[in-house]
């Protein structure tokens, strides 16, 4: 499988101008917290915990690791997504984005702006909505997260709200449809009958580039059992 | 200018005790910055606009967070999301105007996880300085916002020197319509100061937005009783109603007796590098009927001072027309 790269860097931009954060350059190898958890065990670790194992480079830079500061956070972490636990390397600064589609394969969540100004990558953290491109994982240790892929069943029957997003044809393109979902998803396990009104105050921090919106609303409403 | 969209190496500490974050940020003087819900920082790192070695990440002090009764009014926990203050019982019925700038904050997902202490002590949004460019702000001796070819729409009026940037923060509006204290901490002790005094312009510290000293910290916001459950007004007009910051918004807070007007707080936000209060307006409206009339003659005196830069002239009448908004029965 090709490696992932994470789309870094402006064309201009110069190797040289570059800042000292390079995902291929893995001379440094894994320096895990635990010294007694080896390079190799520790990649087939997150191989074995991962639905892909999508990223090789992206996964395995660790410069930084032995000058840390005492007190800092650790490097290797257990992380519970949609209801597995997940173990997994990850930096100090590293964004849950970025973790979740570059190390644990889960590419449904999107990336739009990176900014916290679209919305695409909208994921639920203890029943509350967040971008998880400006929510860094180490800050999510101990906390249930929900990803897109969680919402279906096990045998594959999609979530209500997914049910209702393909019922009423809410997407166009479908690039933002993984964070309408999210949001939609936590409007209704905390308010089931909520108003248009209100659908369209929880729905609006996400940006749909398609104008989907109406039809997104249709769906939230299918969704809480009121017709649209 | 390169744009990145993963974060420079950084050391992150996550402290459960406020000691230990206030020694943290002693030993870090120069180079920490402290994080609350980041939704302000994360972009200033991608950006390599800022560059601190080490985020002390506040959300594990418990100390710092929830929303409690003190002396008759409120103490509001730097920590707290603003998520959790909009929601709160007592700010909705007491101090409803907080309440209401703060659902007026970016996005769902940004009030979510967004601190108050965060929302307070955020940096200007002025896009010369958010892109790195070496402006006044930023240490250096230029204004790009401030010359002939510069974008200035949604620039200051008042009290610019050199640096034309206004206060981004929606509460700040708000907590200093209603008198509020800040607490500030650090390892020599703690300081209580009013919100007058904890946000700066240009003219005495170009270089930040507050009076905070490298070092220091805001543990909690207290809101005195006296505004509680007054007649409130806020409103903010911005391009999109959703993540735009404030083009002006205001903030008012008055005792009403019958249809008079008495004391009365009447700050604007996105018209000065602090919120910006209108004393001139308090003092016309004082004894008079809440009133188209007395609407139209305070809002003469909202924008007394102005000093209009190429491209932000619409805030004059923008703010004469809030003025109104806020008096009208
Ligand atoms: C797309 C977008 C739209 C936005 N729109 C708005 C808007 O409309 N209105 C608005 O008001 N804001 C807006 N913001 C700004 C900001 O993100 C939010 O206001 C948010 O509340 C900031 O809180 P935070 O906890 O995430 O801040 P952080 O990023 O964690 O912190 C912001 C700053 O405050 C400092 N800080 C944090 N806590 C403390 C403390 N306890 N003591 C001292 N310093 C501290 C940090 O070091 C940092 O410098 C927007 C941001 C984005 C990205
Ligand atoms: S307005 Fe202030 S922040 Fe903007 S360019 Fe001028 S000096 Fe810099
Ligand atoms: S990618 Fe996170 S808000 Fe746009
Ligand atoms: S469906 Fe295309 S961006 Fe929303």
């Amino acid at each position: 499988m090709p490696a992932l790269r994470y789309p870094d860097t402006a064309p201009e931009s110069t190797a040289a101008s570059r800042p000292n954060f390079d995902f291929t350059n893995n001379k440094a190898g894994i320096q895990a917290v635990n010294p007694n958890l080896t390079r190799r065990r520790f990649i087939k670790g997150v191989i074995a915990s991962s639905v892909a194992a999508a990223s090789t480079n992206a996964g395995l830079r660790a410069a930084g690791a032995q000058d840390q500061g005492s007190g800092t956070v650790e490097r290797l972490v257990s992380l519970n997504i949609n209801g597995r636990v997940r173990r997994v390397d990850v930096l100090p600064q590293e964004t849950l984005a970025y973790t979740l589609r570059y190390k644990l394969g889960l590419t449904g969540t999107k990336i739009g702006c990176n900014r916290g100004e679209c919305g695409a990558c909208t994921v639920i953290i203890d029943g509350v909505t967040n971008y998880s491109c400006s929510t860094l994982t180490q800050s999510v240790r101990g906390r249930a997260v929900r990803t897109v892929e969680g919402l279906q069943a096990a045998d594959g029957t999609l979530h209500p709200v997914q049910q209702a997003f393909v019922d009423e044809l809410g997407p166009q393109c479908g690039f933002c449809t993984p964070g309408q979902v999210m949001s939609a998803v936590a409007l209704l396990e905390e308010n089931p009958r909520p108003t248009r009104e209100e659908a369209r105050q929880a729905m609006s921090g996400n940006i749909c580039r398609c104008g989907a919106y109406d039809h997104y609303l249709n769906s939230v409403m299918r969704a809480s059992g009121q017709s649209s | 200018m390169p744009s990145y969209d993963v974060m420079p190496d950084v050391q992150l500490y996550q402290p459960a005790e406020l000691e230990d974050a206030l020694n943290l940020l002693d030993e870090h003087k120069n180079d920490g910055w402290l994080l609350g819900g980041g939704q302000d920082t994360y972009g200033w790192l991608k950006d390599r606009a800022k560059n601190p070695k080490a985020l002390i990440d506040v959300n594990g002090i418990s100390a710092l967070k929830g929303i409690r009764p003190v002396d008759g009014g409120l103490e509001i926990g730097a920590a707290t999301t603003l998520r959790e203050i909009i929601r709160d019982p007592v700010v909705n019925s007491d101090y409803a105007l907080l309440a209401q700038a703060a659902g007026r904050v970016a996005s769902p997902q940004i009030r979510n996880v967004g601190t108050l202490g965060g929302n307070l002590v955020q940096d200007a949004r002025c896009w010369y300085y958010r892109r790195g460019l070496a402006c006044y702000r930023a240490g250096g001796n230029i204004c790009y916002a401030d010359s002939p070819e510069g974008m200035n729409r949604e620039h200051a009026l008042f009290n610019a020197s050199r640096c034309v940037a206004v206060s981004p923060s929606d509460t700040a509006t708000a907590l200093a319509a209603l008198d509020a204290t800040m607490v500030v901490a650090s390892v020599d002790g703690t300081r209580e100061l009013p919100a007058d005094r904890f946000f700066a312009g240009p003219a005495t510290h170009i270089t930040r937005m507050t009076t905070l000293e490298p070092g220091e910290m805001l543990t909690a916001v207290r809101i005195p009783a006296r505004w509680a459950g007054k007649r409130f007004y806020f409103e903010k007009v911005a391009d999109r109603d959703v993540w735009d910051f404030a083009l002006v918004s205001i903030a008012v807070a008055m005792d009403v007796d019958g249809a008079t007007i008495g004391e009365s707080r009447f700050v604007c936000g996105g018209v000065a590098c602090t919120p910006y209060r209108l004393t001139d307006v308090e003092r016309a409206v004082r004894g008079k009927a809440l009133s188209d009339d007395t609407g139209d003659q305070a809002a003469a005196l909202a924008s007394k001072g102005a000093r209009a830069l190429n491209y932000n002239h619409f805030k004059i009448p923008l703010m004469e027309n809030l003025v109104r908004r806020a008096i009208r029965v």
